[in-house]
């Protein structure tokens, strides 16, 4: 196996995980701070993607529409959290899922009645097409580092948010005591809406970003979002620390994986059982890694502080 | 347990004697299509007594349920693929299988709660899910036809014939029924409805939980299991569609929508949840677009589901 494919693999599983950790973050986030299970974190993925889709195509810019997208995708959240979700938060957590389920369908159709069933493309804009040289006789495709240099972007201004402003200090103390937090005076159903808001634009972002490599689909977020769950499930529910190091881990164990697999496979295994052994197991892998994971820290990598994982 | 006879009691009773005698007031009203629809309700309420098992009386939100019916679905149509047709070794497969995978699952999951349960059993089904979509020999995502129902080999029970078939069903329900109401009011139910309440208190007394709930577990997947083998059998066909994790939602919805942890609670929510949407499925294409908030109304107001409406007591008080 050629040391470029190995690069280039690794580069990929790179980019897949920060697409996760986009959905990972919010998701994070509202189970940390409001102990909810919100399902339909994975339909805002998929409205991200329409409506951006919607708004580039309008604008004839991928630039734009990416910008217009953000307040869009925070009304949104805003919306979503305030009609839907604000009575669900003193619930069980069975409620919880069954209403977002309910969620779920609702958008699922809802975006196939507005857009149709054949889904949305968005052409990737000329300047950004192409490949760049890394050295070494590596090249990547310019869009591609495009998406990682953005998510990198976001997760630095993220952490700034998060550890350095007197907003994220408020997050943090609504993730790891939400009823003192509440008691010392911070006003936790505002605090709520907006940082839901913010899980909506990072989610939406995610969509909007894939989807001129892949178009946008109906129910395009549900497997990322299940991949989000086992991210969050690893870094530890309510940390985005957490989030950034499990998504990475994920995207990149799971693609390398699916790339290389068989070839390993192919050192223990005779040709015909590593072929098909291969898919299989790689297909499986991040389960395994999440199941090894929380057999020896069943509060994932990352507890925050003050949490349990019987809470 | 023993409570004045509620409406509830009543409604069960109906349907009970209503799945009874569907293959032959079926005919008589001409429309022969409700034995095939009934069939399946009954399938979908042995997978709901089985969530129920752990959901309503332990506690354990199992989102990823649906991954028995698929492993009991799948153990019938791989044997029949290789033309092992016989039940006598399809279903003991079948049930040896849900039980590994219950027990292998359980061990791991059952070191949570809350939140980090309801998504690792998620994350769980989803692995075999994944696994079914990458067995080309199998079909892959197109699933498998199966061309002979499984063979008890006596003429006795012969799945061919299609009352036999409905009523095999029929049989397995109502055992569900009897297995259910026996293990909730035995001790091993009581523990399980008590840790679910307090696991500390519980284990304070000295009964060793974790044991309970993973043979509740084991025992709710086995369960599951045998309706992913009727379905198989009934459906003539398997896929990976069978344990999408949309099918583990809908088995939560039923059981919720039913009553949680009430004996009939499943059972009415299948009956409702499949004539709900046959129905609304002829009215528009987009009934999602009604069910959904209408799921969403349920949750929020109709706390105990159907049978709660209808006064009957949760076994759970």
């Amino acid at each position: 196996m050629d040391y470029i494919l190995l690069v280039e693999q690794l580069l990929n599983g790179f980019q897949l995980g920060i697409i996760l950790f986009l959905m990972a973050a919010g998701l994070t986030l509202v189970f940390g701070i409001m102990d909810l299970v919100n399902l339909a974190h994975g339909s805002l993925f998929m409205i991200g993607a329409f409506v951006g889709g919607t708004l580039t195509l309008v604008t004839d810019s991928l630039v734009l529409g990416a910008v217009l997208m953000v307040p869009a995708m925070f009304a949104i959240g805003v919306l979503v959290e305030t009609i839907a979700l604000r009575t669900l938060y003193r619930r069980s957590h069975l409620d919880q899922v069954l209403a977002t389920f309910g969620l779920i369908l609702f958008f699922n159709e809802a975006t196939r009645l507005i857009w149709g069933p054949a889904g949305l493309a968005v052409p990737l804009p000329e300047f950004l097409e192409g490949t760049v040289a890394l050295g070494a006789g590596i090249t990547y495709p310019l869009y591609r580092v495009v998406i990682i240099v953005i998510g990198l972007l976001v997760a630095l201004g993220l952490y700034l948010l998060v550890a350095q402003t007197r907003f994220g200090m408020l997050v943090r103390a609504g993730a790891s005591n939400r009823v003192m937090a509440g008691a010392l005076g911070v006003n936790i159903p505002v605090l709520f809406s907006l940082v839901f808001g913010i899980g909506a634009v990072l989610a939406g972002l995610a969509g909007l970003i894939i989807t001129p490599i892949t178009q946008a689909a109906i129910g395009m977020g549900e497997d990322v979002l299940i991949l989000a769950f086992v991210v969050i499930v690893i870094g530890g529910i309510g940390s985005v620390r957490g989030a950034f190091v499990a998504a990475l881990l994920t995207g990149i164990i799971d693609t390398m994986g699916r790339s290389f697999l068989d070839v390993v496979l192919l050192l223990f295994l005779p040709a015909n059982a590593a072929e098909s052994a291969g898919p299989a197991l790689s297909s499986m892998l991040i389960y395994i890694l999440m199941a090894g994971i929380l057999f020896f820290r069943p509060q994932g990598l990352f507890p925050p502080r003050g949490a349990t994982a019987a809470s | 347990m023993r409570s004045q006879l509620t409406p509830a009691h009543a409604v069960a009773t109906l349907l009970i004697v209503l799945c009874a005698t569907i293959p032959y007031l079926a005919p008589a009203l001409d429309e022969p299509f409700y034995v095939i629809v009934f069939a399946r309700i009954m399938i979908w309420a042995i997978a709901a007594i089985s969530l129920n098992l752990i959901m309503g009386f332990g506690g354990m939100i199992s989102f990823g349920h649906a991954v028995y019916l698929g492993i009991g679905g799948y153990a019938v149509g791989i044997l029949g693929f290789h033309d092992v047709t016989s039940a006598w070794i399809q279903l003991p497969i079948a049930i040896g299988l849900c039980a590994l995978v219950a027990l292998v699952f359980g061990v791991i999951c059952l070191r949570t709660r809350g939140i980090y349960f309801i998504m690792i059993t998620l994350a769980l089904a989803q692995m075999v899910f994944f696994l079914s979509v990458s067995a080309e020999r199998y079909g892959s995502d197109d699933g498998l036809n199966i061309l002979w129902r499984s063979e008890f080999g006596s003429g006795l029970i012969d799945l061919e014939d299609g009352v036999v078939m409905y009523y095999t069903i029929f049989a397995v329900l109502l055992g569900c029924l009897l297995l259910q109401w026996r293990m909730v009011v035995s001790r091993f139910g009581m523990v399980l409805r008590a840790s679910q309440s307090n696991d500390t208190r519980v284990q304070a007394i000295g009964i060793p939980t974790y044991r309970y709930r993973l043979a509740a577990f084991v025992i709710a997947g086995v369960m599951c299991g045998l309706a992913g083998f009727l379905q198989a059998n009934l459906e003539r066909f398997v896929s990976p569609d069978m344990m999408n994790w949309h099918r583990s939602g809908e088995l939560i919805l039923m059981t919720v929508l039913g009553g949680t942890a009430t004996l009939f609670g499943p059972l009415v929510g299948a009956v409702v949840f499949l004539l709900l949407s046959e129905t609304l499925s002829t009215i528009t294409i987009h009934w999602h677009l009604v069910f959904g908030p209408f799921l969403i109304l349920v949750v929020l107001f109709a706390r105990g589901g159907v049978m709660g409406l209808l006064g009957s007591r949760t076994t759970r008080d």
